[in-house]
Order: structure tokens, then C-alpha cells, then sequence
């Protein structure tokens, strides 16, 4: 039995799944060990310099104003909704600055490999200089030498006496929903889903028959048509409210402060750079005998283009994309410095200053930014297993 | 079980009984220097000259805690720090004194767990407008977009006035004083709101001083002053006397200039002031000289005010309620004895 017993121990020294598990156990614990050190150890000094923690002050009144908020927030909320205002300001311009990069610098990347001398020098120029000059300066490039030169609000640039561009933004005029509103929405959702119905058949049709269908055309044609006589039809639900100067500002209207367009244009145009990039070396990973076996085929340029060659260029293309965009969303904590008010400058600017609760504070900033990155991380891991190549 | 719970309970006691700060006054004394927090660049208050020379009212006091801590004013290293960054670096012990236009509040002064030593200057928050607004007070403001610097005590009261008498604003914020005046000269707002001694400074910053104009109101007391860490009494206290010592030696009138002669004054209270009889100093755990070094190198509260933000300043803010106590003013000091 005791021969055995040590047999048995022995085959467990030597088993290499054991002993993985081993030392991976050991690291963990080790691993979680520190953290309770550095966690314990930070109650502990806080305590002993009688510096207040806790959760608490989220539920305790702000008392300061917030030039742009999505949601109702006045100096009366809570500190909490503070994290909440900023958090949906940092979503609202990573989310601008993603689709127009994504839109500029995919129009980079196919220029820089076009047939055309002159687009592909000037894509080469916009993407060499662009890339090469750090951030922070390109946001202040847009915020103090471009938006703060417009003229005073007195003086504005206008188009038509509806859109105002001033120093102090640009002011744009805002729909609202009148009598009918609802209707004209449900009839617009149930064109949409009378396109989608009509892609679907379109290509069951093709595949069993061989015939082609104008599917993207007549798409349009019937959204356009639907938004314009549907507009009529249901007796004009939209109005608008025009911006005008009352007092010292303008008052009515969107507004759109030129913190955020500073920092929109200059993530844009910084990440679309890379997105250029990505897409030029994306498209040309692609093997040069799959144009030819194309034109074997004779497929038209477009059909090559969407059917063999992005297709297998999103491939390379996806896992960079994800970077930059999860750059893009870091990137826009560079707000607080011309005041742009997202969740850095907000809570981790002045709610942290008026509480004095750093660690709580700048851990929740972290989580924040750790979960956003995660997220979009999971959908683009999600959209990239769907266009990877399927192995047979 | 419980074995690994003790272990790693004592291992906690131990990192965090390291982590607990040695005495501050021995440590500016191992290092020779004192570690300063200053603004990031307000005349008057501290800003550096032409020279890259530190400058100012707060800067001026840094030198005076030197002097009484290390016999020699010049030992003193700046940190430029911004609104926002101030009090998290006092905490952390990245600086030993605080001496950075803070306005002494309750919630600082209760859950930072930092100690305010006294009123350096008290201010009160007003407004800076531009003439050809044609507004003569602050209550004609509705509506209008004001530039802020992040972090401050002003955002809080900025948003209390503007509450309380039924009015709209738009709040634009900066981080550092540059750009709040770069924002507020390119038109990005109506007004400028800081503390008034700001405000003038600010004002001379602007490439055409003339074209603004600073409002009568004030809106708020902003009582500003040095911090130190909470739980250091020692140095709290000597923090606190070097303040005293520059208001106490101008009731005295005791100066850079005629230090030397009052060695040998009769006067008791200024022998003990100056440390020629007593141990006034010893208490302090200071040298005895301590009060006389401050005056000798930096001058007294009177001196300094003058110099850096007064009459012999471009900022020429009179004295006001920063007067001492027998001109009129509240600036009091407890007696040296």
C-alpha cells in the first residue's frame, strides 16, 4: 500500500497537467494576495490620515454646471449623475469619431492605391503628415486656431438664417415632433423592413435562377419615396425650431459646442490615418491571382472588388481596426483639455476635486474605460469570427 | 485556513505600517529642501520672472516656511501644480506644504484629510467682462457662457449665483489659467469668473487690458491659505507660526531692512520674537533664530504683500481687508510668547 502511495504521488510530481495546474494555482494566489495587500493597505492609510472613503458621495448634490448634457442635468443632481452625463459624452464623440474615421479612412486607404497619380500622392501626403503630429496638438490646432478665430456670436456666419457658425459653436435648427410623428415613424420602419424583405428575396431568387435584381436601387427609391411622400401624407409631423440670438447667446436649436467638433475632427482625421493604412495593406494582402482568376471569370470591377477582394481583405483588416477604435475611445479622454466635457474633465476633473475621493473616483474612470474597451472588443471578436475565412 | 488568513492579515499590517509617512519636518530636513506646491502660473501669487525666478505672494511664503524650517529661503523646490491635481499631491506626500491660492472650506478641511494653516489673503470670487458687452453688473448675465478653470471652489459658487437669482449660464472649462484667458479673449465666453486678486491678474494678461472691465460684485469669501497634511502636528504648527511670524513681525515693525538693529531692541516681545531670549523657536522644535531668518530673507506680511501684489506690483490691489487688524483689516496674529 505505502509503495503504492508514493507511486501515486510521484505520478502526480510528474504529471505535466498537474504540475501546470500547480503552479498556476500558485500565481493566482499570489496573484490575489497582492491585490488584498494593496487593497488593505490602502484602507489603512486612508484611514490613519483621516481621509474619508466610501461610495457615498454619488448620492450627495453637485452644485456645478455642465455645458453639454444628453440627459436632464442641472446643479441640483447628484454627483453620480455627473458619471452618468460625462459617460454618455465620451460615448457620444468616440462614437462620431469612429464612424467618420472609419468613412475618411477607408476613402484614404483605396485612394492610396489607385490607378490616380494625383489621389494617390495627395492620400499618401494627408496620411504621412496626419499621422506624425501627436494628438494633443491637432486638437488644439482645431480648437484655438480654427473654431476660436470665427467671428463673435453678433457676428455670425450664417446660412439661410437657420444655421449659425459662431465662436461659440455651430448652431443648427432642431426638429420636433408634431401631430402625426408616430405614424410617419412606423411607416419609415416598415419601409426599412420591406427593403430588408426585398434583399432577401432578391437573393433567393438569384440563387435559384440565375437572374439578377436592381436590389440596391430600388431600395433607395423606395426610402426616399416613403420619407418624402410619407412626410406629406401624414400632414408634415416635423417642425423646426430655429436658433436665434437672444441676449448675449443663442437660444432654441441644437447647438453644437465647439469643444466637441474640435475634438471630433481631430480623432477623426488622427485615427483615419491609421485606418488608411489599415485598409491599403488589407487590400493589398490580397494575392494578386485572385484579380486574375476574377477577370478569368469575368467578373466586372466592382464584383471583384465586392465579392472576392474585401471580403478576404476584411479578414487582416478587423484585428487592427478593433485597436484603433478601442484607441479612438482612449484617445478621447484628451477632452479635458480644451474642456470638452466627457467623463475625464467631469468626474474625474471636477467631481473628484469637489469630493476629494481620487481612488474611488479614478477606479470608476478606469472601470469605465476597461468596459468600453471590452465591449467593443467582444463586437468586434463577434464581427470578425463571422468574416473569417471558414476552413473545410 | 486560518494560518493563511494571519499570514496574510501580519503581511498587511507591515506594508501598510511602511506605508505610513515618516515626520515631514525630518524629512525637508534629510532632503535640505522643502517641497513646495505652487500654481501653474498666476502673477502675483506665483509665477516665475523673466529670470525662471519664482514669484509671488504664495511663492513668497514657500521661502518664509524654508527659512524658519531650514535657516535658508532659497531651499525651496517649486511644483507647479494644477486645480485639480493640488490636493491628491499634498496627500500622497509628493509635496510638504501646499502654498497654492486654495480657499479654505469645510469639506476640504474635514474629508481631505489636509489642514489649512491660516488665511494668507482673503479674496472673493467677482467677475471679468469685456467693455463692449455694456454690462455694468452681474445680475444682466443671464444666459451667458463663462469661462472657468477647472477644479476650483468658483465653479460651486458660480453655479450657487447663478441659481439663486433665476438666471442661465453656460459653463466652459479649462485646466490651466492660460487658456481660460486665451478662451475668454477669442470670445468663447461673455465672462471670466475667478478670485478678484485673479482677475486683475488675469486681466493684465489679455493683449488689451483696457478692453475689459472687472464687476463690482462678489459673490463668495475665499479665505486662501497654505495646507499641510492632517495628522502632523509638528509640522502643522510650524506652518501655521511661520504665517503668524510674517503678520506678527509687521505689527512689530520689524523688516528685511532694519532685522538686524531690532537683535538689540529692548522691547521683550520682539527679543522673544527674534529669538534672543526664550525658546520660542525650541517649541517649534525650530532653531531659535527661525523668526528672525523669515523676516531677514523674505520680509514681513506687509513687505511681501506690497511686492508681489500691492503698490510695487502691476496687479496694485490695495490692501483692503488684508490690512492688519490695527489699519482696519483682519489680518490678526496670536502674540509670540
Amino acid at each position: 500500500m505505502k509503495s503504492n502511495n508514493r507511486n501515486g504521488l510521484t505520478r502526480l510530481i510528474y504529471n505535466p497537467t498537474a504540475r501546470s495546474l500547480f503552479f498556476q494555482a500558485v500565481v493566482l494566489g499570489g496573484l490575489l494576495w497582492f491585490m488584498l495587500t494593496i487593497i488593505g493597505n490602502v484602507m489603512t492609510n486612508l484611514d490613519s490620515r483621516g481621509i474619508s472613503t466610501g461610495f457615498g458621495f454619488l448620492s450627495q448634490p453637485a452644485g456645478f454646471g455642465i455645458s453639454q448634457t444628453l440627459i436632464e442635468y442641472n446643479e441640483t443632481f447628484s454627483f453620480g449623475r455627473t458619471f452618468i452625463v460625462g459617460l454618455l459624452n465620451t460615448l457620444l464623440v468616440s462614437a462620431l469619431g469612429i464612424v467618420a474615421a472609419t468613412i475618411l479612412g477607408v476613402f484614404v486607404g483605396i485612394s492610396r492605391i489607385s490607378p490616380n497619380w494625383l489621389l494617390r500622392k495627395i492620400s499618401m501626403v494627408y496620411i504621412e503628415i496626419l499621422r506624425n503630429i501627436p494628438l494633443l496638438l491637432q486638437i488644439f490646432f482645431w480648437y484655438f486656431v480654427v473654431l476660436q478665430t470665427l467671428p463673435r456670436p453678433r457676428d455670425s456666419i450664417t446660412f439661410g438664417e437657420a444655421i449659425f457658425i459662431n465662436v461659440r459653436g455651430v448652431f443648427v435648427p432642431k426638429p420636433m415632433a408634431e401631430t402625426g410623428f408616430t405614424f410617419y415613424v412606423i411607416l419609415i420602419v416598415a419601409a426599412i423592413i420591406g427593403v430588408f424583405v426585398l434583399g432577401r428575396w432578391a437573393k433567393r431568387r438569384m440563387i435559384d435562377t440565375g437572374q439578377q435584381f436592381p436590389v440596391f436601387w430600388t431600395s433607395v427609391g423606395i426610402l426616399i419615396g416613403t420619407v418624402l411622400i410619407g412626410y406629406f401624407i401624414t400632414g408634415r409631423p416635423i417642425s423646426l425650431e430655429y436658433p436665434e440670438l437672444r441676449g448675449l447667446n443663442f437660444r432654441g436649436g441644437i447647438s453644437l459646442l465647439p469643444e466637441l467638433l474640435a475634438l471630433w475632427f481631430a480623432l477623426t482625421i488622427y485615427t483615419s490615418t491609421y485606418i488608411g493604412e489599415i485598409v491599403r495593406s488589407g487590400i493589398q494582402s490580397v494575392a494578386h491571382g485572385q484579380t486574375e482568376a476574377c477577370r478569368a471569370l469575368g467578373l466586372n470591377e466592382k464584383q471583384r472588388m465586392n465579392l472576392v477582394i474585401l471580403p478576404q481583405a476584411m479578414r487582416v483588416m478587423i484585428p487592427p481596426m478593433t485597436s484603433q477604435y478601442l484607441n479612438l475611445t482612449k484617445n478621447s479622454s484628451l477632452a479635458t483639455a480644451i474642456g470638452y466635457p466627457d467623463l475625464v474633465s467631469v468626474f474625474a476633473g471636477t467631481t473628484l476635486n469637489q469630493t476629494g475621493q481620487a481612488i474611488e473616483i479614478i477606479t470608476m474612470t478606469m472601470l469605465v474605460y476597461l468596459t468600453i474597451s471590452l465591449s467593443v472588443s467582444a463586437f468586434m471578436n463577434w464581427f470578425n469570427k463571422r468574416v473569417a475565412l471558414v476552413e473545410r | 485556513m486560518k494560518k493563511i488568513a494571519t499570514i496574510v492579515g501580519a503581511a498587511m499590517a507591515v506594508t501598510a505600517a511602511a506605508g505610513v509617512n515618516a515626520s515631514t519636518l525630518d524629512s525637508v530636513k534629510n532632503r535640505g529642501a522643502l517641497q513646495c506646491g505652487v500654481s501653474d502660473g498666476l502673477p502675483g501669487f506665483s509665477a516665475t520672472d523673466s529670470a525662471g525666478r519664482w514669484q509671488g505672494l504664495d511663492a513668497d511664503f514657500c521661502r518664509a516656511v524654508a527659512a524658519a524650517v531650514l535657516g535658508d529661503a532659497e531651499k525651496v523646490n517649486f511644483v507647479s501644480l494644477t486645480a485639480t491635481e493640488r490636493f491628491t499631491a499634498l496627500q500622497s506626500g509628493e509635496i510638504d506644504v501646499l502654498s497654492r491660492n486654495s480657499t479654505w472650506t469645510l469639506t476640504r478641511d474635514a474629508s481631505l484629510g489636509l489642514n489649512f494653516a491660516g488665511v494668507n489673503y482673503y479674496d472673493g470670487q467677482g467677475f471679468l467682462v469685456s467693455k463692449d458687452l455694456g454690462v455694468d453688473s452681474a445680475l444682466e448675465l443671464d444666459g451667458a457662457s463663462v469661462c472657468i478653470q477647472s477644479g476650483t471652489t468658483t465653479e460651486l459658487n458660480l453655479a450657487d449665483y447663478f441659481r439663486m437669482n433665476g438666471m442661465s449660464y453656460e459653463p466652459v472649462l479649462y485646466d490651466t489659467s492660460d487658456q481660460t484667458t486665451a478662451g475668454f479673449e477669442a470670445g468663447r465666453c461673455d465672462i471670466l469668473t475667478s478670485d478678484q486678486s485673479q482677475l486683475s491678474a488675469l486681466r493684465l494678461q489679455l493683449s488689451n487690458p483696457d478692453a475689459a472691465v472687472v464687476l463690482p460684485e462678489i459673490i463668495s469669501k475665499e479665505p486662501l491659505g497654505p495646507v499641510v497634511r492632517q495628522g502632523d502636528d509638528v509640522w502643522f504648527n510650524i506652518v501655521k507660526w511661520t504665517l503668524f511670524a510674517k503678520i506678527n513681525a509687521e505689527e512689530m515693525g520689524i523688516t528685511t531692512v532694519n532685522a538686524e538693529e531690532m537683535l538689540s531692541s529692548d522691547d521683550p516681545s520682539v527679543q522673544r520674537f527674534l529669538g534672543v531670549s526664550g525658546n520660542m523657536g525650541e517649541l517649534l522644535n525650530l532653531e531659535n533664530n527661525w523668526a528672525y531668518n523669515i523676516v531677514k530673507q523674505v520680509g514681513n506680511y506687509g513687505e511681501v504683500f506690497e511686492r508681489t501684489v500691492g503698490k510695487g506690483s502691476p496687479l496694485n490691489i490695495e490692501r483692503g481687508v488684508n490690512a492688519l487688524w490695527t489699519d482696519g483689516g483682519i489680518q490678526y496674529a496670536p502674540p509670540v510668547r
